[in-house]
């Protein structure tokens, strides 16, 4: 990821970068080492870990990620180099001369055992009983040294007390084998910075500021933390027994909606490769788990389309036509709960540029305990709606207090994909082997717009799918093939674009005709959008905007607060890394492509809900009260 | 201060020296001049580690930056160590005198001194002192008149982290952080203070490298040892009737030493402080210096009525308590090392365990990050083998050793 190289960052957290000579052949570029007898040849500056996983020579790591910059604190990839007289941790040794390096020697091989044996010694805890049983690396590294005793002993009493006060994440220190990644992810990756180590020697430990619980401190529970965890001192808080217990209560009407993006990753639960979309044969999962209903999220990702492009065309009208200095532009989106904690803590001056769209999770829940209750003849109160995604922070976005405009609660759980694929096991069906069905009514289908929400820059393609098509008259596909909407795709950390309108408009839609009398107030004008991923980058572009650069022009910026977007959120499976992520992304626009409705206008069920429900319009009474909320100026001083 | 000084002998730190005068040498001679110099006297860091100051400092002035620091390493932590403070009490002319053609040297506008917490005491005396540097052109700009010569010293607080020693944990603390050690390469020649080229060097090594400038590299060579010339300075205390600070030059053995310092029934003696070695009786030939036993030059003295099974608790206390606590070696191994000297103290431990814990102190030895976890093993490994008669067959109740 580029944004390793961050203000806040001590220098010693800050990776090294090695750059890739243009030409490795020519002197200097290269370096030739010796590894295990065997010659190779590497780029000038490569880690001693990097040239051995080149070599396929594994090499055990604990506090090294992908995602992450060098720490060098576990010890357990330690190598030998000749001539020096301690082991050198791998992922830390850039190398720079012909060294000869050892990997597998007796002092390596002892050195690792001990280094394992010691963590195991302070490592409380019962791998069976334990969310990351099998899915461990502490517990891998233990068998793949053939740990049979504790040499210096286990601890048997916690000695912690375990902090389940955040709506998202539980963190259990007696797991933890203080390897720092949660820090490292808390502070440099996402630049957020609520963990850090505390005290010295033997009572060191991770905690927050004053070790105030996690719920008390200015965490936006984005779960990337728990994703980068090796061991099970971070979990997310998992309501699936609560969601058994309503399944099985014949009073209760559970209906259940999944996001893209666990649908794009859940199969990795199941032993199969990232990339796999296993969208229908998880409605068939579901279905058999005993869920009432299974809708699609991206129903409701159209409908914030609506709502969203909606309001950014009024705040335009009103900004450029009606010359009110007092609307806040760029519009930024609130889909990602985690970016709108952050937003809430760290800009809360900035509040007013959220969308008050809610986000599509909340949307639908919205509907169900309204629309689709009426529709069911159901008793709202009797329903019970589960969300699946890909995401930590949903927890906390549907325990916010304001979520109950339906005059229940909007969403009652918030399970993640990690949960649900524990579910589908529990409930004794291997996924990858279900037949494939479809959404069920009233709902149905939804377009590959609202699909492609799941990777960064997809809330923003399908905006400009719809916006451009509202306002030009023109079909997408003459402007981008296939609809592809390539300027705002990929994962560098801020994307800008600029998208000329042009001269010619159409006529306004129907549905947006008590709003807006005509578009000739966008003739000529260009769309500035920006899109941005990891809340490190999104502290760049908002400082940015508060020094009035570049971005402060904008007119709508998406911002995620995961890496790569939701797929890359911190309820989905372990491990991650950005290869993972791509191929997840892949997946999700591969489907996208698949489809042949793919703009969130054409979606006719969500065309139906604004005939039959919301039929004041987008922006309209009824969607305000139902699809809108108001944020909280939270600041980093919590009382 | 000045009339508080008490007259220590020495012939080479302790030797004539007046302010400003190592200074005043810089107008006459080049920035090569002075490392000629250095490399000649072969003079080591005097911190413990005992890296070459040459080397040191010719990879710093090497080094391409618009910024450069030179840092006094002036966090006398290590138990048993009180020169630096002698030093910076009584002598701070060749403390300040030293980071002054350090900065001339590598090039650096800017000297910080990493004070010890605890010599917090000493700030006022010393800020003063620098103060009337400052009003005789001794710091500030065009130092002692040579043109475009600008450099200052200040002084930093440590908060008595005992790892803060480490160079770069002490650069990490400079920078506000917490006090970790960072990994190595890059060292901090290249990639020191702020991302700068820096060089760390304690206290004596700069007082050393004042004499040094003035007074030639083959002067000093001609004290001390062919591969550790030059003197130090040891800090000896325990049971003697004349501790303190003296300077002798390599090559004394621990025995003469005991002698000066008027020691009786000595049973042990740590050199090097709690992540030294301890030695027994038939070890007191043995010398001080690099070619035998290299030391930052803390020498602790025990006579025979201590108990080393509680000399080596004491030790490993303070590791356990000083481990910064971020690497997996020193942070739990430690701990396992303190539960094992509670085990034979208790009686209740197996030879098998101990054994392992002793292996243990090895792999410490070579995986742990920085110097702490890497010498910590140290006295644990020495004090069990050199005083395994003690320890395992008397004085314990007789249980021990099942």
């Amino acid at each position: 990821m580029e944004n390793k190289d961050t203000s806040r960052a001590p220098v010693s957290q800050k990776s090294h970068v090695v750059e890739k000579p243009e030409h490795p052949e020519y002197i200097g570029g290269s370096i030739s080492v010796e590894i295990n007898e065997k010659k190779v040849s590497v780029p000038l500056g490569t880690t001693i870990l990097e040239a051995c996983r080149e070599n396929k020579i594994h090499i055990p790591t604990l506090c090294h990620h992908d995602d992450l910059c060098v720490s060098g604190v576990c010890r357990i990839c330690l190598v030998e180099v000749e001539g020096m007289r301690t082991l050198q941790a791998s992922c830390a040794f850039p190398i720079t001369a012909p060294i000869k390096i050892k990997t597998t020697t007796q002092a390596v091989r002892k050195a690792r055992r001990h280094i394992i044996d010691l963590m195991l010694s302070e490592h409380c805890g019962e791998c069976y009983a334990c969310v990351r049983n099998n899915n461990c690396e502490l517990q891998s590294l233990a068998k793949e040294y053939g740990v049979d005793s504790f040499t210096f002993g286990h601890i048997s009493e916690p000695r912690y007390e375990i902090d389940n006060s955040s709506f998202s994440i539980i963190r259990n220190s007696d797991k933890c084998i203080l390897c720092k990644r949660c820090v490292r992810t808390c502070i440099d990756l996402q630049e957020v910075g609520v963990l850090e180590s505390v005290n010295r020697g033997d009572k060191t430990m991770i905690s927050t500021f004053m070790d105030k619980p996690l719920s008390d401190v200015i965490c936006i529970n984005c779960g990337q933390c728990i994703n980068r965890c090796p061991t099970g001192a971070l979990q997310a808080n998992d309501p699936s027994d609560q969601i058994w217990r309503d399944i099985e209560d014949p009073a209760k009407h559970v209906v259940i909606q999944t996001a893209p993006s666990p649908r794009a990753a859940i199969g990795e639960e199941f032993g199969l490769p990232a990339g796999h979309s296993m969208t229908k044969e998880l409605n068939t999962a579901l279905k058999r788990i005993g869920f009432d209903g299974v809708f699609d999220t991206n129903t409701t990702a159209d409908l914030t389309i609506f709502e969203e492009g909606t309001e950014l065309i009024l705040r335009l009208y009103k900004a450029l036509v009606e010359k009110d200095e007092s609307v806040a532009l760029p519009q930024f989106t609130s889909c990602s709960p985690g970016w709108v904690k952050y937003l809430e803590h760290f800009y809360p001056e900035y509040t007013d540029n959220l969308s008050t769209a809610k986000s599509p999770q909340q949307m639908f829940g919205a509907l169900f305990k309204t629309f689709y209750a009426d529709k069911i003849g159901v008793d709202p109160k009797d329903i019970v709606s589960v969300a699946v995604m890909p995401c930590s922070a949903k927890k906390f976005e549907c325990n916010r207090p304001e979520m109950d405009d339906s005059g229940w609660k909007d969403v009652d759980y918030g399970l993640t994909t990690r949960e649900m694929a524990k579910m589908i096991k529990e409930a004794g069906i291997h996924l990858p082997e279900m037949p494939p069905s479809n959404f069920d009514s009233p709902f149905g289908e939804a377009s590959g717009a609202g699909l492609i929400f799941g990777a960064t820059g997809g809330v923003m393609e399908a905006a400009i799918r719809s916006v451009v098509e509202f306002v030009t008259g023109n079909k997408i596909e003459d402007i981008f093939e296939k609809a592809n909407v390539i300027p705002v795709r990929g994962f560098e950390g801020i994307k800008y674009a600029e998208l000329p309108l042009g001269d010619v408009v159409g006529p306004v839609p129907g549905i947006l005709q008590k709003l807006v009398p005509n578009w000739d107030w966008l003739k000529g004008a260009t769309l500035k959008v920006a899109v941005v991923h990891g809340t490190a980058n999104a502290k760049k572009v908002m400082d940015d905007i508060k020094a009035g650069g570049k971005f402060s022009q904008c007119h709508f910026i998406e911002f995620m607060a995961c890496p790569g977007g939701c797929i890359g959120g911190g309820g989905q499976p372990i491990p991650t890394n950005e290869e993972i992520r791509m191929k997840r992304v892949e997946a999700i626009y591969a489907e996208d492509e698949s489809l042949e409705m793919r703009k969130a206008h054409d979606n006719p069920n969500v065309v139906r809900l604004y005939e039959e429900f919301l039929t004041d319009g987008p922006c309209g009474h009824l969607s305000h009260k139902l699809l809108h909320t108001e944020y909280t100026k939270r600041g980093k001083y919590i009382a | 201060m000045e009339n508080k000084k008490i007259k220590r002998e020495g012939a080479v730190i302790f030797s004539e020296y007046k302010r400003g005068d190592s200074i005043n040498k810089l107008k006459e001679i080049s920035r090569d001049d002075v490392l000629f110099e250095l490399k000649e006297s072969g003079l080591k860091g005097r911190g413990g580690a005992g890296f070459p100051t040459s080397t040191k400092w010719m990879l710093t002035a090497a080094a391409k930056s618009d910024k450069k620091y030179i840092i006094c390493n002036a966090d006398e932590g290590e138990p048993g160590t009180f020169k630096d403070r002698v030093l910076l009490t009584d002598y701070p002319e060749l403390v300040f005198d030293g980071m002054v053609v350090g900065g001339f040297t590598i090039g650096a506008k800017e000297g910080i001194v990493y004070l010890r917490g605890e010599y917090e005491y000493m700030l006022a005396d010393l800020e003063l002192y620098l103060n009337n540097m400052r009003k005789d052109n001794l710091l500030g700009n065009n130092i002692a008149g040579i043109d475009g010569f600008n450099f200052d010293i200040r002084i930093q607080l440590g908060s008595g982290a005992y790892v803060c020693g480490e160079e770069t944990a002490l650069i990490e603390s400079l920078e506000g952080h917490r006090g970790e050690a960072r990994n190595r390469p890059p060292f901090p020649v290249n990639t020191g203070f702020m991302g700068h080229p820096t060089s760390v060097n304690n206290v004596e090594t700069l007082s050393a490298v004042t004499h040094i400038v003035l007074k030639g590299g083959s002067w000093f060579r001609q004290y001390g040892t062919n591969k550790s010339t030059g003197s130090k300075l040891f800090s000896v205390s325990g049971d003697c009737e004349k501790p303190g600070v003296y300077e002798l030059p390599w090559g004394t053995t621990i025995s003469e030493l005991l002698e000066k310092v008027e020691a009786k029934d000595t049973k042990a003696v740590q050199v090097g402080g709690a992540s030294g070695i301890c030695l027994n009786k038939e070890q007191f030939s043995r010398t001080l210096g690099y070619e035998d036993i290299a030391t930052g030059g803390s020498i602790i003295v025990f006579n025979k009525d201590r108990d080393m099974i509680h000399v080596l608790k004491n030790f490993m206390e303070f590791f356990v308590e000083e481990s910064c606590g971020q690497c997996t070696p020193c942070r739990i191994g430690n701990t396992k090392l303190l539960e094992g000297v509670e085990m034979i103290e208790k009686g209740e431990f197996t030879f098998r365990y101990i054994n392992e814990l002793k292996e243990l102190g090895k792999t410490m030895q070579v995986a742990s990050k920085c110097g702490l976890g890497q010498s910590s093993p140290n006295s644990f490994i020495s004090i069990l083998n050199n005083f395994s008669e003690e320890i395992f067959n008397q004085g314990n109740g007789g249980t021990n050793g099942k």
